[in-house]
């Protein structure tokens, strides 16, 4: 069975931008987003970025699983792809634009 | 900016009490979320603060959704929500199908800013979200349609003042819906509300309330049934009130699935829930409080008055061609004043996402408003807007300017007039976008001889089970699920929010996102094939079932 791979999101509280996690905190492209290959990772940074919400910095950290495809990590569910880019009928709105809500 | 030729139309101004309510709630969660930003306040305890305020975190941004009260706008709050959207989103807005608007792009921090410019124009954002009574909506042809017994925004505005910051309701088992219609054909899918007013006259020729509960959408669908056939105009609100002690008493607080209204009806039974709510009605009654004074009811009408129409105006449609008459025969409405019509202006040219405007479409409506509506514009729950008091000599000159907007598809009630909900494109609760289906469905069916040929078809489609697109009353019905994360399209057939509601039936297994326009149209032409002579598609549906239009749907799927 293929090893589930995940990466850790959350929100700005500020502005509502979508963040990614990565080793020296939190970035808005998911290209950039540290890659977790096994659950305890993945499971201590979650703790670790629950811990930092006190900070009131970001809300609602969360895992997602990603995937390899052509040499890149994408999201395996839509929901997370749309989140990643930004939504697919305004195609000029969202980091698929190059937009941030910082 | 204060246009020079805004027109100032007769609709409900704030008092002192109103304007007071709103600024002392800006300042209020002005406070909560500086509290929230500087850490004194938790997400745990904020979130049911900012979603009283109307204010959501959605996949990509806060989202803002701002009361319409029951659909009727101004000029100049049009052109201030215009502003909203170029200043602290966008540059666009989404008309939704509870007549309000929402911005997708909000920032928390803006937000205390954005409440202000709204308080400016008598507008908020309070109780359209959260357990408590909703915004109140209403027919979007009020006091404009010729087949009106009365107008529902006297009551509709009662209502929303008698339910606003209520201390009784701001906590209830779940949120509550409350529409009002004036004409016996619904437009204000009145039969799938928490509880909804139609104005009806008795048999003497007297007009009252009939008053209806334990309609909804959502996972466990039911048409509301009538609770009070013949309720008198000054004890609706001791009735209403009566209504909302029964279940706020006896919802399911428990569980969140079974704690709207209409599962509390269904339970005890419309005749239980009828005995309870008189037992509650005369207590009422007997502490006289909740009256509703004739002279009240007549101040509040007072500033709904009937605009001075002009006389000796002519019937007669002008002549401007055959893309202006294609457009008269789906998005003009019968009006009760000699020469004038109802305009509707479908945010549905084919390929548009339903319901957006961009902040240059608002503000161009805005003058339409002005120099050809009384400064006077509707929200319809079909996200549609509607400029109800035109004259007929005027519709070439709006046609024309909503031509340069891109707003005159001839599509009103056809099939590209699309309800779609935001969908998994913005919304967090969603399993499958709605709004590319719509877009897709709406580009097959883009030939207008094709549209009119079919005739009345109202497909409607949600990205979840919670319906905000209304997917159990579109005469199709699509509703997207999420399997193992992809996207998949049930489809439903029969069903109607008008006066004959009834609920979609599920045809079967989902489609996948490149079967379901396809399989739409097959069904199409299921009807086209099988239809009498004028009959609806929904009426073929009622007559021959489902078989005929799921073997056709399933057909090249199967091959």
């Amino acid at each position: 069975m293929a090893q589930t791979i995940q990466m850790l999101t959350a929100n700005r509280l500020k502005t509502g931008d979508v963040l990614y996690r990565h080793v020296s905190g939190w970035v808005l492209m998911l290209a950039d987003g540290e890659v977790y290959l096994d659950a305890a990772a993945a499971d201590a940074a979650l703790a670790a970025a629950q811990a930092e919400t006190v900070q009131n910095d970001f809300v609602a950290p969360y895992l997602f699983e990603v995937r390899e495809s052509a040499g890149r990590i994408v999201p395996v569910k839509e929901r997370e792809i749309i989140r990643a880019a930004g939504p697919t009928v305004h195609p000029h709105t969202g980091k698929q634009a190059g937009q941030y809500n910082a | 900016m204060l246009n020079p030729r805004q027109v100032e139309p007769n609709m409900y101004r704030y008092d002192e009490f109103d304007s007071k309510f709103v600024h002392e709630r800006v300042t209020q969660f002005a406070g909560q979320v500086e509290r929230r930003l500087t850490g004194e306040l938790t997400e745990d305890q904020f979130k049911p603060l900012r979603l009283m305020n109307g204010l959501y975190l959605q996949l990509h941004a806060y989202m803002l959704r701002v009361a319409v009260p029951y659909g009727t706008l101004s000029s100049k709050q049009l052109r201030r929500l215009a502003h909203i959207a170029r200043t602290y989103d966008k540059n666009f807005g989404h008309f939704t199908t509870r007549q309000n608007i929402q911005y997708n792009w909000i920032k928390l921090v803006d937000v205390p800013a954005i409440l202000r410019e709204l308080a400016e124009v008598e507008m908020h954002a309070i109780q359209t979200s959260g357990n408590c009574i909703r915004n109140v909506t209403a027919d979007q042809f009020a006091g404009a349609a010729a087949d009106e017994i009365e107008d529902p925004r006297p009551l509709a505005e009662i209502i929303r003042q008698w339910s606003s910051l209520h201390p009784e309701f701001l906590f209830l088992p779940r949120k509550f819906k409350i529409a009002v219609g004036g004409s016996p054909n619904d437009r204000a899918a009145l039969l799938y509300h928490d509880m909804a007013v139609e104005i009806v006259r008795n048999k003497e020729g007297r007009t009252g309330y009939k008053v209806l509960v334990g309609g909804g959408m959502g996972r466990t669908p039911y048409i509301a049934q009538v609770i009070g056939e013949f309720v008198e105009k000054d004890d609706i609100l001791a009735f209403m009130e009566a209504v909302m002690r029964v279940y706020n008493e006896q919802g399911r607080r428990d569980n969140i699935y079974k704690a709207r209204i209409k599962i509390l009806t269904n339970a005890l039974g419309i005749e239980e829930m009828r005995r309870q709510v008189n037992i509650e009605f005369a207590e009422i009654k007997k502490v006289g409080t909740l009256q509703l004074p004739q002279a009240e009811l007549d101040r509040i009408t007072a500033y709904f008055a009937v605009p001075a129409f002009e006389t000796g105006l002519s019937d007669a449609m002008p002549d401007a061609g055959p893309d202006f008459a294609n457009w008269v025969r789906t998005n003009i409405t019968a009006h009760k004043a000699p020469g004038y019509a109802i305009a509707t202006i479908t945010l549905k040219t084919p390929g548009q996402v339903p319901g957006d405007a961009t902040s240059e479409q608002m503000d161009i409506i805005a003058d339409l408003m002005d120099e050809f509506s009384v400064g006077e514009v509707r929200v319809t729950h079909e996200q549609n807007l509607v400029l109800p008091h035109v004259r007929n000599k005027d519709l070439p000159a709006i046609f024309a300017k909503l031509k340069e907007l891109d707003f005159a598809s001839p599509n009103a009630g056809l099939i590209t007039d699309i309800i779609a909900c935001p969908g998994l494109d913005y919304c967090d609760l969603a399993n499958a976008r709605s709004i590319p289906i719509a877009q897709k469905i709406a580009l097959k069916f883009e030939d207008l001889d094709r549209q009119h040929k079919i005739g009345e078809l109202k497909i409607k489609i949600s990205g979840c089970i919670n319906a905000c697109g209304h997917h159990h009353a579109g005469h199709i019905g699509i509703l997207g699920v999420d399997k193992k994360g992809v996207e998949f399209y049930q489809l439903l057939l029969g069903g109607s929010g008008a006066e004959d509601a009834s609920i979609g039936d599920i045809m079967g297994p989902g489609f996948t996102e490149h079967e379901i326009a396809g399989a739409v149209e097959r069904v199409v032409e299921v009807y086209l094939a099988q239809r009498n002579d004028g009959e609806r598609f929904l009426d073929t549906y009622r007559r021959i079932g489902m078989e005929k239009f799921k073997a056709a749907a399933y057909e090249t799927v199967a091959a």
